[in-house]
């Protein structure tokens, strides 16, 4: 393994029962370290590495409501400023505004939740280049943990027991 | 592995076929990626044309005006307003399977959503281009928005014109960005199976996916914020596009109905051109397997649907303005079905209202061959709504200023040309990116256990 990564115990398996059985083995031991890698959105594997609710939601809501004022805040002003009559209804007429109020409450709170995926996956990744394998894209679920020397052997051990298909020793 | 799916109703073939396992999906749909065939590059090369000879007209017609578009009194912007809405309309089916159906959880979106969400920004960004075309000075098109100016000016909040900035404006990034955001994962998949120049260019565009425990956790909530914001869109965008004309007073707009009618219609259009698209794309991409009878069935089922909806309000406009005793609005309604061009009047309520009853049998809603001709009229028939609805300006309030629309060959070349824009863009993403959901279908088949008992993954 070329340099640079952070040394650990990568497992690759190919049945879920078995990496789950190790993630949870693993978390037993106290490791809330783990990178947990998976083709696809799965209950079992999100339980078992035993995250809460993403953020994401906080900043949807928020960034939703900011759009709302801004959307109604901007119609408002810009209608005291250039007062436009039309069709006999004042200028700030609020049922005009309900449209682009809706738009951009959709439009910044959707932007606002895809930047905020970046910046949480990169504020809660793991600290230090992780070792990848290109199955865990297509059909294997990769489990790594952080460890050296004689842990790192253990955890060799207990991965191979839970039967896993392929056990790599990342020395980092 | 261990590969039967979900529950399905009796008589449906089931959902991925059961030989398919999570290797195979990828494997399956990498394949679709192959080195191009003759007949791609035909259609690729025809539409490139198409698109170059509209493009060429524009500019002839930015260079000599706009009078040669055929815009004359009382009717100025026909085709280029009849093709806007119907671009606009086609691109409404995307976001229904891809967000609603998905916060319904329904199961037969997962292998057609990734081309139907494809097709929606494509289509909407063929509809954006038709109000910049029409404005006759497209170099100052950006006095839309409301952006601090020398002129002390602010827009128009209170007409529907300036909604619709917003509405499509927003509708394109949000379904843009939904459609790219679905693609991560897919495009890491490939990354790892694919070598050479494909290697280095989705390398760049998984953004640095690898599928870990905290990738997914803040994903799948945001997947699921993000279909939750595209859903009321679909719905709204449609709606604004129909305040366009049913907030002015002319016969046959100014109507409350207008809402509900163009949202209808633009799902009846937009699943009329997946159905158009879709049959022989999984021909080609040899992809069969994956979008099945059982899918085509339940689009036509929704065609089905919005078809009967569309008929309910053709009837009613029709039985309004006969009620109302209006002379203005039953003379319009008179004109559509026995004016001068009551042959387009005709064709829509023939491909829209009639042809989508024959989907009420299963034998045609299941024959592929049947559904991908009832989609052409369906597509002829959408795009001769809004030519109809058009025509209402040609008799409004003063019978001397009665008049037909004078399409000329500029409008024609530049409809055209943005049927050529549009599929060109489709036919490249089809090649180049997966066109059904690696990710979504993979959740569909159970993770094989070392106890051998099947769980499903999919929630």
């Amino acid at each position: 393994m070329a340099g640079g990564y952070v040394p650990g115990v990568l497992g690759s398996f190919a049945h879920i029962d078995a990496a789950i059985a190790t993630i949870t083995a693993l978390r037993a031991k106290g490791h809330r370290d783990l990178t947990i890698y998976y083709s696809h959105p799965n209950h079992e594997l999100e339980e078992a590495a035993g995250h809460g609710v993403s953020p994401v939601r906080r900043v949807t809501l928020l960034a939703g409501m900011t759009g709302t004022c801004a959307a109604f805040g901007m119609q408002i002003w810009m209608n005291r400023d250039w007062p436009l009559v039309v069709g006999g209804k004042p200028p700030i007429a609020v049922p005009s505004m309900v449209v682009i109020g809706f738009e951009l409450t959709v439009l910044v709170a959707a932007l606002s939740t895809l930047a905020a995926v970046v910046i949480f996956s990169l504020l809660f990744r793991a600290k230090g280049r992780v070792v990848y394998h290109e199955r865990f894209s297509d059909d294997r679920i990769g489990v790594f943990v952080p460890a050296t020397g004689a842990q790192a052997r253990e955890y060799q051990a207990l991965m191979q027991a839970n039967g896993a298909v392929e056990v790599q020793h990342v020395e980092g | 592995m261990a590969t039967s799916i979900v529950d399905l109703p009796t008589g449906h073939t089931p959902y991925p076929p059961i030989t398919q396992t999570h290797a195979d999906v990828t494997r399956d749909v990498v394949g679709t990626l192959s080195p191009p065939g003759k007949g791609y590059l035909a259609l690729l090369a025809a539409a490139v044309a198409c698109f170059v000879i509209g493009a060429a007209t524009f500019l002839f017609m930015v260079f000599k005006g706009l009078g040669y578009a055929g815009y004359q009194p009382p009717i100025f912007w026909s085709v280029f307003i009849t093709t806007f809405v119907f671009w606009v309309g086609i691109g409404h089916a995307g976001t229904l399977i891809s967000a609603i159906l998905y916060l319904f959880r329904s199961p037969w979106r997962t292998a057609v959503y990734r081309s139907t969400e494809a097709m929606t920004v494509f289509a909407v960004m063929t509809a954006g281009l038709f109000p910049i075309i029409h404005i006759g000075r497209q170099w100052i098109f950006y006095w839309l928005l409301p952006y601090p100016n020398a002129r002390y000016l602010w827009p128009n909040f209170k007409s529907p014109l300036m909604w619709d900035v917003f509405a499509i404006g927003t509708y394109l990034t949000v379904s843009s960005c939904f459609l790219i955001f679905g693609l991560v994962p897919d495009v890491a998949a490939i990354r790892d199976k694919v070598t050479g120049w494909r290697k280095w260019l989705y390398t760049r565009l998984a953004f640095g996916w690898q599928g870990t425990d905290n990738q997914w956790r803040h994903y799948s909530r945001a997947y699921l914020y993000l279909a939750a914001l595209c859903a009321p869109l679909v719905l709204s965008v449609h709606s604004v596009v129909s305040w366009d004309f049913a907030s002015s007073l002319i016969p046959g707009w100014h109507g409350t109905i207008f809402a509900p009618y163009f949202v209808a219609g633009a799902i009846y259009s937009g699943i009329g051109m997946v159905l158009t698209l879709l049959i022989p794309l999984r021909k080609a991409l040899k992809i069969e397997h994956m979008i099945t009878e059982y899918h085509f069935d339940n689009m036509a089922k929704l065609t089905l649907l919005t078809g009967t909806i569309l008929f309910y309000a053709y009837g009613m406009e029709y039985f309004v303005a006969w009620y109302s005793g209006n002379t203005f609005e039953q003379t319009t309604f008179w004109r559509r079905a026995f004016g001068p061009e009551w042959w387009g009047g005709w064709t829509m309520i023939v491909c829209n209202a009639f042809v989508s009853q024959l989907l009420w049998f299963r034998k045609i809603r299941t024959n592929l061959t049947a559904l991908f001709v009832i989609s052409i009229f369906i597509n002829l028939g959408m795009w001769f709504e809004r030519w109809v609805i058009i025509q209402s300006l040609s008799n409004d309030f003063i019978p001397y200023a009665w008049d037909s629309m004078n399409p000329t060959w500029v409008d024609w070349f530049i409809f055209l040309g943005s049927c050529g824009w549009f599929s060109m863009w489709f036919l490249l993403f089809a090649k180049n990116f997966p066109i059904v959901a690696i990710q979504e279908i993979k959740e569909f088949i159970p993770m094989p256990r070392k106890s051998g008992a099947a769980h499903g993954g999919h929630h």
